[in-house]
């Protein structure tokens, strides 16, 4: 599995959930777990670029596949990616807990559809749960990040 | 004092690391800690005969399995938290149950394992056999005391309370008009996207005890595992590091994992985590809201209210730690902005076989509010006025304040609003809404709401101004999202004339700040902020005694601005702030420079004593702010919303919040707990709802059939803010935390009422609920 890039070892056993591979065995606890259920998207990641629930996902189901974190799209120390940009300007989270899920959802979102209108920006972020924000300024951030990334 | 950043929408300075995946939230740590799970009751109430845990020991990677019996504290009844002497009859559980259970969920074994996944599959290895009890669900089967949740508790009621200002059975008897209402809130949850968690590691050689927990309340945690644990304070530290929510329920209640993780870290030698699951959150953690009330209001032809008399039942779930606060807050700001003559409220906390209750997010308020602002679209109703002219004719007045409602708060003393201006809220809202959109089912909503905000007892502040310049800062206080290493900065920076980049903000770390009570009760603003500035103050004031012999000025003629002291009106008399920290502290710094201004072959010599009389080394200071009463909050929400006929979908047309916190310290980070408060509010109000049956069991634990609310769910909201600046406090600041929550309930009962004509006396909606409404 490569996560990030990187070639990643073998999950520990057969049983062990994407989520918990990445936060406990690969030490990426960008992820967040907030259900397990695959309701709330917190444990959003991106599976060969695709937005995917990693609570229900098993590790081994991604061996052989490309893996991006929250980790995976600003380098440490470097500038923001776009869709970070947008939320840090737009107040787009609170206590931070379901942000990386949505960055990472709005990523695969935009890379299939750089040109949303609102509504379609309403239906993409939600399956994502977030108990602080009220959405209002995750919405702007969203519109943000496409005008950022149109440079 | 300058007010550059104060009132400024600065930009978090949480943000980045949140934003990278670098935050730190409990779960985060603890690599290589041993993990727990939990064996909960499958049962509401029942008798628990035997427990057979020897297939759960004998489990490959399993440490340990703790029974009630194993645990020095396992006789120990966890603590009554605010005892009160209405509370006849307080009853608190033991961290693990072992003679019965009395609600889904109450803990009854502690795995303690390799990894949670084999402490799971231990768990299902131990063996509880039960004889089911019948069990009391609602607060009127309860209240009916066929069954008794607790021997010795005659009729389930915990606590009763009346209060009466002036004679209500007789300004009732003599009231031109009377009505009756009966108003029902049902049971809900806060649900914070990161459930609860505590890591901990005992270090056996020095005797130090190091926990993190995902709490509002470190320092109060601290402290009870001092006693519980005979270890001095000083050796406990209790850490919240990034905590993903909290509304509420993550406030000090000693749950049995703040207690068993720390016990087994200490028995075994090794750090120990528990996190828990979202289906344990459901039971396992504090709920609230569900209240009835039977009211009888009185008025004369003009819609002038006369006497209100409220009779309620408080469903307090199993055990009362958190002592009858909730009740007392209905009870005590029901009667909201309005001039109320005549009012008598009597309530009775009750006993059920549910999870127990504490505050969450509004915590009373949604229900005194919504029995409050129904009676009063009941009166519009009633006489045909409009609803927001029924208001107007009762709010209380600018000239009134303080205002005394003659009846107990929280805090102990009495409801004294501090400052408001009712009617302009009232005026601003209407105006700012507009007319009403054409069309069928469209509803028109309007709820007016006061938040006792602010309470004490204290919090405090560590202001330290480093060599570097830059500064340091604590307090006690947890953070959950609420910015406070932004919004405290901004207080710092202006107190110092300094920026907010230049103060790094330390929340909920006893390690550098050990004295507090915690973040709840919309007070983390107002008591830590108020002490931030205190701090920040008294750190001004000694840069400027010790600048003064350096500027050879009086201190009364310095003032800090831009990283320096400086001569008022002789901008080149100055001197950068980090020279006076390093002034400060009779030392040699080697590195970074500074040393040639503090040498004592220095020009300006000071004389006397390095250190002079009564000064301490360091440009620092600790202070603290305590209130003499809670400051008050008030606002007013309103709305336009369409309900279709045939699904009962609910959509906003319009969204309006007109919101009075006094000085605004940052509309940035303000809105937004607005915002995140309506939607919550709006979750409470029409997709939440915690569906206990006869039985006790909990019919919809899991975020599959507990809606909370998506963003297609949610509105943007119109927010507007006036200031009535509190006098209670320097920074003329009120809480807002819960303002965004309080009054949706009652809003969208009266705005749903409106569209549909049915007259709406429950919380919460449902589509489903609507349709039923409406056939009837």
């Amino acid at each position: 599995m490569r996560v990030n890039g990187s070639e990643r070892g073998r999950p520990r056993e057969a049983r062990l959930l994407l989520s918990d591979y990445l936060r406990h065995q690969a030490g990426l606890t960008g992820t967040h777990v907030g259900c397990e259920h695959g309701v709330c998207g917190c444990c959003t990641v991106l599976v060969d670029g695709r937005p995917i629930r990693s609570c229900l996902m098993l590790a081994v189901q991604a061996e052989g596949h490309d893996v991006t974190t929250i980790e995976g799209l600003a380098p440490a120390g470097g500038p923001l990616h776009p869709i970070q940009q947008a939320f840090r300007e737009c107040h787009g989270l609170q206590c931070g807990f379901c942000t990386p899920g949505f960055v990472m959802s709005v990523h695969g979102f935009l890379a299939e559809n750089p040109e949303p209108t609102d509504i379609e920006i309403d239906t993409a972020i939600s399956g994502n749960l977030c108990r602080c924000t009220g959405y209002a300024s995750i919405r702007r951030s969203v519109r943000r990040a496409t005008e950022l990334m149109r440079g | 004092m300058t007010t550059k950043w104060f009132g400024e929408r600065v930009q978090r300075k949480e943000d980045d690391r949140l934003l990278r995946g670098a935050g730190r939230f409990t779960d985060d740590y603890g690599e290589g800690a041993l993990e727990c799970a939990f064996v909960r009751s499958p049962h509401a109430s029942a008798r628990i005969l035997a427990v057979d845990t020897a297939a759960a020991r004998a489990h490959p990677g399993v440490h340990a399995v703790y029974l009630a019996k194993d645990l020095p504290f396992g006789e120990t009844d966890l603590p009554l938290l605010i005892p009160h002497p209405d509370l006849k009859h307080p009853r608190t559980q033991k961290c693990l149950a072992y003679e019965v259970v009395r609600y889904l969920g109450e803990a009854i074994a502690f795995v303690v394992a390799e990894s949670r996944y084999i402490a799971e599959d231990a768990a299902d290895l131990v063996e509880v056999e039960y004889e089911s009890l019948p069990a009391v669900v609602t607060p009127e089967v309860a209240a009916r005391a066929v069954h008794l949740v607790h021997p010795g508790v005659p009729g389930n009621v915990a606590a009763e309370q009346l209060q009466e200002v002036g004679d209500v059975e007789r300004a009732l008897a003599e009231a031109p008009c009377r009505l009756e209402l009966n108003l029902r809130f049902e049971r809900s949850a806060a649900h914070p996207l990161e459930g609860r968690a505590v890591w901990a590691r005992w270090d056996a050689s020095e005797r130090r005890l190091k926990v993190y927990d995902s709490t509002q309340s470190p320092t109060s945690i601290r402290g009870g595992l001092a006693v519980l644990f005979d270890l001095p304070e000083t050796s406990v530290e209790v850490i919240a590091p990034d905590v993903g929510g909290g509304f509420g329920p993550k406030i000090m209640l000693f749950n049995p994992d703040e207690l068993l993780v720390p016990f087994a870290a200490m028995q075994l030698g090794r750090p120990v985590k528990w996190t828990e699951d979202r289906r344990e959150h459901f039971t396992a953690v504090t709920h609230e809201r569900a209240q009835v009330h039977e009211v009888r209001v009185g008025f004369d032809d003009d819609g002038h209210l006369l006497a209100l008399d409220v009779d309620f039942l408080h469903d307090g779930g199993a055990y009362t730690p958190y002592g009858i606060i909730l009740p007392i807050i209905t009870a005590g700001q029901l009667t909201g902005p309005y001039r109320v003559p005549h009012y008598r409220v009597r309530f009775r906390d009750v006993y059920t076989n549910t999870t127990p209750t504490s505050p969450y997010r509004g915590a009373g308020r949604p229900h005194g509010t919504f029995v409050m602002e129904r009676t009063l679209d009941a009166i519009a109703s009633e006489l045909g006025l409009e609803r927001a002219e029924v208001r107007r004719r009762n709010l209380i007045q600018p000239g009134d304040f303080p205002y005394d409602v003659g009846v107990a708060w929280q805090d102990g003393g009495r409801v004294v609003y501090d400052s408001g201006d009712y009617p302009r809220l009232l005026e601003e809202v209407i105006g700012k809404l507009g007319p009403k959109p054409a069309g069928e089912n469209i509803g028109m909503g309007l709820a007016m709401y006061v938040e006792g905000t602010g309470v004490g007892p204290y919090e405090g502040a560590h202001v330290q101004v480093l060599v570097s310049g830059k500064v340091v800062a604590s307090t006690g206080i947890p953070s959950q999202g609420q910015a406070h290493a932004t919004v405290f900065a901004q207080v710092v920076a202006d107190e110092l004339g300094l920026t907010p980049d230049d103060v790094e903000i330390t929340t909920g770390d006893t390690r550098r700040f050990q004295w507090g009570v915690g973040t709840f009760a919309s007070r983390g603003a107002v008591m830590a902020g108020n002490a931030m500035a205190n701090a920040a103050r008294l750190v001004a004031e000694k840069a400027r005694r010790i600048a003064s012999d350096h500027l050879e000025a009086d201190p009364a003629d310095l003032e800090l601005a831009g990283g320096l002291v400086r001569v008022k009106g002789s901008p080149d008399r100055s001197i950068p702030l980090a020279a006076i920290a390093i002034l400060s502290n009779p030392l040699r710094y080697a590195f970074g420079g500074g040393a040639e201004i503090a040498t004592q072959f220095q020009g300006r010599r000071r004389s006397g004593a390095p250190l002079a009389d009564g000064e301490a080394p360091g440009l620092e200071a600790t202070d603290y702010y305590s209130p003499t009463g809670s400051t008050w909050a008030s606002g007013v929400h309103a709305c336009y919303i369409h309900v279709d006929p045939q699904t009962f979908r609910l959509s906003f047309l319009r969204y309006v919040v007109v919101h009075d916190c006094g000085r605004v310290i940052n509309p940035l980070v303000l809105d937004g707990q607005i915002q995140g408060g309506v939607a919550q509010g709006i979750g409470g109000a029409f997709y939440e709802r915690l569906a206990y049956d006869r039985d006790g069991q909990l019919r919809n634990a899991s975020f599959m059939e507990f809606l909370m609310p998506y963003s297609t769910e949610i509105p943007d909201v119109e927010i507007h803010h006036i200031e009535t600046p509190s006098p209670l406090n320097p920074l003329g600041i009120k809480g807002a935390g819960e303002a965004g929550t309080i009054p949706v309930g009652a809003l969208l009962a009266s705005a749903i009422e409106d569209a549909l004509g049915v007259p709406i006396t429950e919380m919460p909606l449902s589509p489903l609920i609507l349709f039923e409404l409406t056939r009837r």
